[in-house]
């Protein structure tokens, strides 16, 4: 019986685990905003994210130290002023695909979904709903999604001054390239 | 046997709960303790007249224009020093992401100036734990103002005096930083045999930010060498001002008793005196402009 049990339990973590769960820790996310005056541009290659097959459960984590700009005083203004990143060093999404059964895993093709999650900037939590694609490759699983955020959602307060030097809202790509987790 | 799958069930209604959770384990394990450089510890690579430990980015050039006012003191004829100022003209490029250079010139005994400014340490949390960030400047100037005796012979080496600086500043809170700075002063040639060629001195600066964009800064260099039995009786240096940042400009507004901008002068030549209301009105400027890119490649 005990021996069923661990054998159940085991089986069980290895069905749940193999094969199940996707992660990158080089993934991008870039966010752009085009205004008359200069393009607000900024990448982030550093992004770690992990997908559930399974369940189609995804979470992204991203430094806002490691988003990068052309201009160093934009870099240095994004940090001080605007995302206060030593407060609120991490930005997170924790997500879910919702049409799940329309991606097959196991056929390369390139599926469209509907994500659904909570994105937390600056610990302000706001749902957000957006299409994007799942690509099959071999050998690993790519995600790919635009959207747009606007920064007052999130309490970026933007001055009078600038304020019309920004767009309403920021486009934001997120681009992951999945490989499969061996264990864990 | 109905143990065994109730055991199952619960084991798969477990894993189930916990999914989420596990990916945000294995996120969390897998974000990168990266170094967390401190940033901003000064809004300028100057506290008001000295250097502060910021330095130029790679690729970034800033167009710098001072202006010291006469004292306040020298009376509504003058409107409280303003008919007369005293210019400094700077350009100042960070080379590496340790190393910023920079030439300048003044009208004050008509100098030219160049400094190079090194990143030592940096200020950091994380992955690497250093408590302050430590800059060290070197800087020369060269006085071509003319001899005022052409008789004896006058060397090149006569106009020259060098400067070197450590920096030492620790970005205490967000809103609060603070820099110590020894700082030593060589003068080939000085007025008179009771003037020192060399001057030691000790600066202290800080930043106390009011808002996102303005700060308050006060700097003050202690020196060390005797100033009453000189040829022309010398003053620490003291500057209290404002940094005021829109955009790619950094204004700095300030009260100080120096009139020179550049360390030679303001350390070793600061005959204003607060007490007496020898208070100059100044300003810099610095305007930023990216010369070289850093982002290299384009998803948009």
């Amino acid at each position: 019986m005990k021996r069923l049990f661990l054998l159940a339990f085991f089986l069980n973590i290895v069905f749940a685990v193999n094969g199940q769960k996707y992660m990158t820790k080089n993934g991008f996310i870039g966010f752009y905003s085009h205004t008359p005056m200069e393009d607000i541009k900024a990448d982030n290659n550093q992004v770690v994210g992990v997908l559930d097959i399974s369940t189609g459960e995804m979470v992204f984590q991203a430094l806002i130290k490691s988003f990068h700009f052309d201009r160093a005083l934009m870099e240095e203004h994004f940090n001080e002023n605007y995302m206060e990143s030593e407060k609120f060093p991490k930005s997170l999404f924790k997500g879910k695909i919702t049409n799940l059964a329309s991606v097959d895993f196991s056929k390369t093709g390139t599926y469209d979904v509907t994500v659904e999650g909570d994105l937390t900037i600056r610990d302000v939590t706001n749902k957000i709903s957006t299409k994007g694609t799942i690509e099959v490759v071999n050998g690993g699983i790519n995600a790919n999604s635009k959207f747009n955020i606007v920064p007052e959602d999130y309490k970026i307060t933007i001055p009078g001054v600038v304020r019309d030097k920004f767009d309403k809202s920021m486009a934001v790509t997120v681009t992951m390239k999945y490989t499969p987790i061996a264990n864990k | 046997m109905r143990r065994l799958s109730l055991t199952f069930l619960l084991a798969l209604i477990t894993l189930g709960i916990f999914a989420q959770d596990d990916l945000m384990n294995i996120v969390n394990q897998s974000t990168p303790n990266e170094i967390n450089y401190t940033t901003a510890t000064f809004k300028s690579t100057r506290v008001m007249n000295g250097h502060s430990i910021e330095r130029m980015q790679t690729g970034q050039l800033d167009v710098r224009i001072s202006h010291r006012f006469e004292t306040l003191n020298s009376g509504g004829y003058n409107f409280f020093g303003l008919d007369i100022s005293y210019i400094h003209l700077g350009l100042e490029y960070g080379i590496t992401n340790w190393l910023m250079i920079g030439v300048g010139r003044t009208e004050i005994d008509k100098t030219f100036d160049g400094f190079a400014k090194f990143s030592i340490l940096r200020q950091s949390t994380g992955a690497k734990e250093m408590p302050v960030s430590v800059s060290a400047v070197t800087s020369v100037a060269l006085k071509t103002l003319k001899f005022p005796d052409q008789n004896p012979t006058n060397y090149f080496t006569s106009r020259l005096a060098y400067v070197a600086q450590i920096l030492v500043a620790r970005k205490i809170s967000e809103g609060f930083s603070v820099q110590l700075t020894p700082s030593y002063v060589h003068r080939n040639l000085v007025a008179t045999e009771l003037d020192p060629n060399d001057i030691f001195a000790l600066g202290a600066g800080a930043r106390l930010k009011l808002s996102k964009r303005v700060s308050l800064n006060g700097e003050y260099y202690y020196i060390a060498n005797p100033k009453t039995y000189l040829s022309q009786q010398v003053y620490n240096p003291l500057s209290v001002g404002f940094d005021i940042e829109t955009g790619g400009h950094v204004f700095q507004l300030f009260f100080t008793n120096s009139r020179g901008a550049i360390e030679k002068q303001f350390i070793g030549e600061t005959t204003g005196s607060w007490k007496k209301g020898d208070i100059h009105f100044g300003f810099n400027i610095s305007r930023v402009f990216t010369l070289k890119k850093h982002l290299k490649s384009s998803n948009y």
